[in-house]
Order: C-alpha cells, then structure tokens, then sequence
C-alpha cells in the first residue's frame, strides 16, 4: 500500500480538479509535478526542477516599484502573470510575496516597514525586530490561553489600532450571564474598542480582496499548466518565539534564564505549527508546505543548543506534517553547514532542504540519500554576476548536487533584485544542461 | 568565601555574579577591583567566542550580565581611577539598517580589548555619528551595514563627517554583511574588515596600541 505522502503526491501530480486551458497545459502540468514529486522523493526524474523563488523580483522586472506591488494587488497580479509566461517556472508562486499593505496599514502594524512610507518605494519592504514582549508577560500566558494572549497582549502591542483590545475581558470568560456578559461586554461598547473593531473589519476587507485575487490567480496559474508553489506555511517554533515576541537577543537569552518555560512554550506551539500548515495546505491541495528557517543558523546558537532548542521541536512540527502525507520544505536562511548532521535525521523522500549558504558536497554527502536538495545559486551572482559566471555556478551545483536526482535549482533566497538575463539563464540553462541521460 | 566573580561570569552563571557583586561591595571591597574582574572575564567569553567555543547567544547573555554588574557597580564608582582606554570608537549601524546582532558583537570585542566604545544603536542618521564624533573627539568611526540598499547610507555618513571637517582626526572602518573592498572605496571610508577580531587589530593598528 502507497504511503501517505506517495498518496498526496500522486493525486497533486494527477491534476485532477484542474479546469486546463487546453491539453498541452494539462501535459505539461503533470510533467512539472513528476518532475517535483520525483525529486522529492529522490527518485531520477527527466530533467532538474528550477524553480526560482521570485520575491519582488516579477514586480521591479516589470516597471513596478515595490510600493506599487504591495498597494496595488491588480498591478502585482499581472506582473507575475508576465513573469510565469517568461519564464516557465516548474512551479510558481504568483504574487503572494506582495504582501496587502492596506491590510497592515489599517492595523497600523508596527512589525514591517513599507516602501513608499518609512522606506523609498523601490525597496522591499522590511521586518522591524524587537522585544515586543517581556518573558514575564510572554511565558505564562501564552502556557495558559495562547489565543487570550494573541488578542489581548500581542496585536494591542504590534498593532497600534488595536490597542485598545488590552482592555476587553478574556474571552475564556465569557460564560453568559451577568457579570460575565452583561457586564464585561461593556468594553465593547466604548468607542476606543469600537475603533479597534472597525479597524479590524477593514483590515477583514482588504485581506478578502487580495485572498480573492490570488484564489483566482491560483486558479489561472494550474490551468495554464504549472503547479502551485506550496500549499501552506508553517514554523519553527523557536523562530515564532523569537520573531514574533521575544526578538533574536531575548530568545536567547531565554534559552539560559528560562529554559524550561521555552521548552515549554515551543511544545505548546508543536501542535498550533501543524494545525497552521495543514490548515492551508488541505484547503489548496498542495503538498508542500513551506518552512522559513531564521534564528538556527552557524553560529546563532551552540550545536547544544540546536539540538536541545532548535531542531527537537521543528521536527516534531515537520513529523506532523509528514504523517499526514505533506511535505515540509525548509529554507535554511543562513549558513548550515554545522547542522547537516542534525538535520539528516529525518524519514527518506519526504522533504525538501532549501539551502542559502551551505558546503554544498558535503550537503550531498551527508543528506542526499535522505532528502531533496534545494537552491545552488547565489543572490549575488544572480544580481551583479555575468552569464558565463551564471553557467559556471549553475554547472556546478547540477554535477555535484544533481548528480542521481534529489536538486531543485532555485536561488537560496527570494530574490528582489536581478538582472534579467542572469534569471533567463539560470531557467533555460537548468532545463538545457539539467537533463537526465 | 571568595567565589571568583571572573569564573562566575565566564560560565554565564547570572545570579551568583549579581550576588558575589553585591557582597564583595558590602565587604567594603574597592568597585574598581570588581569592574576590572568583570573586564577580565569577558576578555576571556570573547576568546572563546574567537575560538568557537562560545556561540552568539554566551555573548549576548554576557552581555545582559555585564550591564546588571554595571548598574551594581556604577553608583560606587569614582570617576578619577577609571582605567586607562586605548581610544575612543564611534559605532552605530546605518540609517535604513536595524541589523544590530554583528555590530553589537563588534562593540562587545572593542570593548573587551580596551577600546571606550560608543554604541549609537541602529537605523543612526549621518548627524547622529557626526554630533557624536565631535561631543567625544573619538579615533575611530566603525559603520555597520547588512543591506546592500545601505551601501549609499555608508557614503552619505562618510560625506557627512567630510563636510563637518572631521575627516582628517577619524579613521573610518565599514563591515557587516554584505560591505567589501568595493563599498568601502564607494564610501570613501578607509577600510573594510569582514568580523569583530578583524576590527579589533586594526583599530589597534591605527590608534597605536598594537
Ligand atoms: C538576523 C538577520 C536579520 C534579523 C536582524 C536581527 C538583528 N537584531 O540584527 C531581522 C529578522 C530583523 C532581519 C531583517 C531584515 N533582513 Co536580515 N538578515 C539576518 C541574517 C540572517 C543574519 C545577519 C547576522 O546578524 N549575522 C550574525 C553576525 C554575527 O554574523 P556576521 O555578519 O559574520 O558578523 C560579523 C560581521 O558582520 C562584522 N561586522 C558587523 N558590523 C561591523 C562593523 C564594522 C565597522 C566592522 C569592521 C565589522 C562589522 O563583524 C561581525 C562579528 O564578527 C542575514 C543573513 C546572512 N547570512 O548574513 C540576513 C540579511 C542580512 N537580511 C537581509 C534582508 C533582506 C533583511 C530584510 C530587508 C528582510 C525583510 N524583507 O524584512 C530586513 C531588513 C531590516 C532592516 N531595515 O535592516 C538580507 C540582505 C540582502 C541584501 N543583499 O541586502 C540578508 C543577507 C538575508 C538574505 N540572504 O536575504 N534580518
């Protein structure tokens, strides 16, 4: 009997549900899907996958500026569709890296700076890090009501108009009757929490009209014969700590001054990490699911340390998923090498590995009976490098990674800027070279 | 009793640190004394950081140590016996740039090896460096970058100290992600090093204390 994940993976490859626009779409639809399910499962497929992770790159390639893509999801929409017809991608994300603005402006979000308002309209937008939360307001609240603590601790502090919800009562209190009702529910009626409330609904608004867009996207992007990216996101529970609440530095130091409370806490979020990834994923049907690794890199922490902090919990996350069919795709920001051990410990052909910096033989070595290789191309080249140089590197990685199957080309992270020849010959040069005698 | 603070610290044992502070200044005990233990012992967590021993989060926890031993200890100090520091560093990160966990580590190994060093933070404007150049009479200026969308803020703070008339009394030195030779001669700054010990000998180089 096929496995879960062979399951998963054959109805993805089947397309079965897709409206193609003719039959050549749906021909090519099912070789780029076996191409990406037999790498994953580290099976020689035809040719290497590339898939290259545009960031902003569709929107500056095609005369927009970043403020444009996040503010105008029409305008995003279209230059990605330019860039699929360019490009021919093996699997393809849309525009969902142009994130709404508008929705996080009417939250007056504090965790992202946006080009065109804090930061010129040409950047990309930009994470603003910090403490957001002490570890005595973190710990044991989130222990005790995660979702009490998100409402009522978190967005007040990281949304500037919503604010006002510290002041509403803990929903898990919200029994009926007086006092509990007839009473708490005042804090509903004043006109600072309304406010808050209003802000959400237009928060609400903005987020329907761009998840409609991209739902229609979706749906044009399969019928033309290319596979969605992924199919879901989900975490490592010790970066959700650290980006989201307690910073790089406060995660860390919370790694010595309450060991056990972190412990804890990432054991809490085990369960919401899966639920979050598998939520997504069964409503796309995809297989994937995404990972993107921050705070576990070289260096970042001991080897101890990863494996006490780091990978146990992450493991159980990807273990979740894995069980269910999916498949975890984890880009390694940074460099990685010192944890190619570690990480090796996981079931056969059931994950994707998505390099930045990494010893790319020894990655091979060490992991590439075990898991499918990702990336190979260096940012830097794919922004300021020649062609010859783009074929020197992209030959490499292919001999040594690609050798016997198990390597997606791809850059080793969502690239903005890029020269565009440096992108059409990192595709058309994969799909030339890469194929499989 | 005496529990040594310099061990203490080395192996990150916060409360005893904070607790043998408290005692050795109750016992009448000079704070200076304390204060030079506590350099001693993060000289010897930033070896071990230079040998791989210690990884970014031993540093960053010293550091949290370090300041409650500061808080402790300052209110006790003189300002005449302070020692000696081999010269006077400006360093911040570049405005557009929050990126603050290399230069941080930067500051820490200056600081460790002698250096008084003035941390300006993150995302500091071109005046903010040049107001505190002047206010300190500092040697050296060390600016960090992590985005090559700073590379033109790298210039703009170098141009910055040219036009306030500093150029001729401070050494300028880049590093951080994404800067090389190639920013560093964009900049007009006057070296580009790749990591904190770097920086360390080639501050020591330009102020003389090699
Ligand atoms: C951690 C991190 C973050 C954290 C920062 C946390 C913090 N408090 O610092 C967060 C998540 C906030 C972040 C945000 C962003 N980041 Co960031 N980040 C990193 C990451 C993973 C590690 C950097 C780091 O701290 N390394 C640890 C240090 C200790 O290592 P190190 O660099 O070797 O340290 C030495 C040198 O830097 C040197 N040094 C440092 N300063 C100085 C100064 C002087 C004078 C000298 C001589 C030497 C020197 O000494 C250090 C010690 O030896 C890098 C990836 C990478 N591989 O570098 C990306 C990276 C730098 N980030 C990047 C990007 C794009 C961003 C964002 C724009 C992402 C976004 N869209 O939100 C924002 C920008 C925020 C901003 N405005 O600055 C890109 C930059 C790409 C580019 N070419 O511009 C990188 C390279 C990731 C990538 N590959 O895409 N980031």
């Amino acid at each position: 009997m096929a496995d879960k994940t062979t399951e998963n993976l054959e109805r993805w490859c089947s397309g079965e549900g897709i409206d193609f626009i003719n039959g050549e779409a749906e021909a090519a639809y099912k070789r780029r899907a076996r191409r990406i399910a037999d790498v994953i499962q580290l099976k020689i497929p035809d040719r290497v996958p590339i898939v290259p992770s545009f960031g902003m790159f569709p929107y500056l390639d095609n005369g927009l500026t970043c403020e444009e893509a996040v503010f105008d999801y029409e305008k995003a929409h279209q230059a990605a569709m330019k860039t699929l017809e360019e490009f021919e991608p093996d699997m393809f994300l849309g525009s969902g890296y142009a994130f709404p603005a508008p929705l996080f402006e009417a939250l007056g979000y504090k965790q992202i700076r946006w080009p065109g308002q804090e930061i010129p309209a040409h950047y990309v937008y930009q994470f603003v890090e910090d403490e957001y939360v002490k570890a005595e307001e973190f710990y044991d609240h989130y222990l005790g009501d995660p979702s009490d603590f998100m409402l009522r601790v978190y967005l007040p502090r990281v949304c500037s108009q919503l604010t006002p919800l510290e002041r509403i009562r803990p929903f898990a209190e919200s029994f009926g009757y007086y006092l509990t009702m007839c009473g708490s529910y005042a804090y509903f009626g004043i006109p600072e929490v309304q406010e808050a409330l209003k802000a959400l609904m237009k928060a609400g608004e903005e987020s329907l009209k761009w998840v409609s867009i991209l739902g229609k996207q979706a749906e044009e992007i399969v019928s033309r014969g290319f596979p969605l990216f992924e199919g879901g996101e989900s975490a490592a529970p010790y970066d959700l700590v650290g980006d989201w609440f307690r910073g790089t530095a406060g995660v860390m130091t919370d790694m010595y001054r309450c060991p056990d409370k972190l412990l804890a806490v990432m054991e809490k979020l085990v369960p919401i990490s899966i639920k979050m990834g598998l939520d997504l994923a069964k409503d796309t049907g995809h297989p994937i699911i995404g990972f993107m690794l921050h705070k576990g890199a070289d260096g970042f922490m001991s080897p101890e340390q990863f494996n006490t902090f780091y990978w146990p919990p992450l493991k159980k996350v990807m273990m979740g998923l894995i069980e269910e069919g999916f498949v975890p795709l984890l880009l390694c920001e940074g460099e990685y090498t010192s944890r190619l051990e570690t990480i090796a410990d996981i079931p056969k052909g059931k994950c994707i590995y998505w390099f930045e910096k990494v010893d790319w033989a020894r990655a091979k070595e060490i992991l590439g009976e075990t898991v499918c290789i990702r990336g190979g191309v260096p940012a830097s080249i794919l922004f300021s490098g020649t062609v010859q140089q783009m074929k020197d590197c992209l030959k490499e990685v292919i001999d040594v990674v690609g050798k016997g199957g198990g390597l997606i080309v791809d850059c080793g992270l969502w690239f903005d800027e890029a020269k565009h020849e440096n992108v059409k010959t990192m595709v058309e040069f994969t799909k030339e070279y890469g194929v499989y005698r | 009793m005496t529990e040594n603070l310099i061990t203490l610290l080395v192996e990150l044992k916060e409360q005893d640190c904070l607790r043998v502070t408290g005692e050795r200044l109750e016992a009448g005990e000079d704070p200076h004394k304390i204060v030079e233990d506590a350099r001693e012992a993060m000289k010897i967590v930033g070896q071990r950081f230079a040998d791989n021993v210690y990884f970014i989060p031993d540093l960053v926890y010293s550091g949290k140590i370090l300041e409650q031993i500061s808080e402790i200890v300052k209110p006790k100090l003189s300002q005449k016996s302070q020692p000696k520091r081999l010269g006077k560093f400006v360093i911040g990160s570049v405005a557009g740039d929050l990126h603050d966990i290399g230069k941080n580590l930067v500051s820490f190994m200056l600081d460790v090896s002698g250096f008084e060093v003035f941390d300006l933070g993150v995302d500091v404007p071109a005046q903010a460096f040049v107001d505190k150049i002047k206010e300190v009479e500092a040697e050296v200026l060390g600016l960090s970058g992590f985005l090559t969308s700073v590379y033109q803020a790298m210039k703009d703070t170098v141009e910055a100290v040219k036009t306030a008339g500093l150029r001729d009394q401070v050494k300028i030195m880049i590093g951080g992600g994404v800067m090389d030779d190639e920013v560093k001669k964009f900049s007009g700054a006057d070296a580009y090093r790749p990591d904190a010990m770097a920086a360390v000998t080639l501050a020591k180089e330009w102020i003389g204390g090699a």
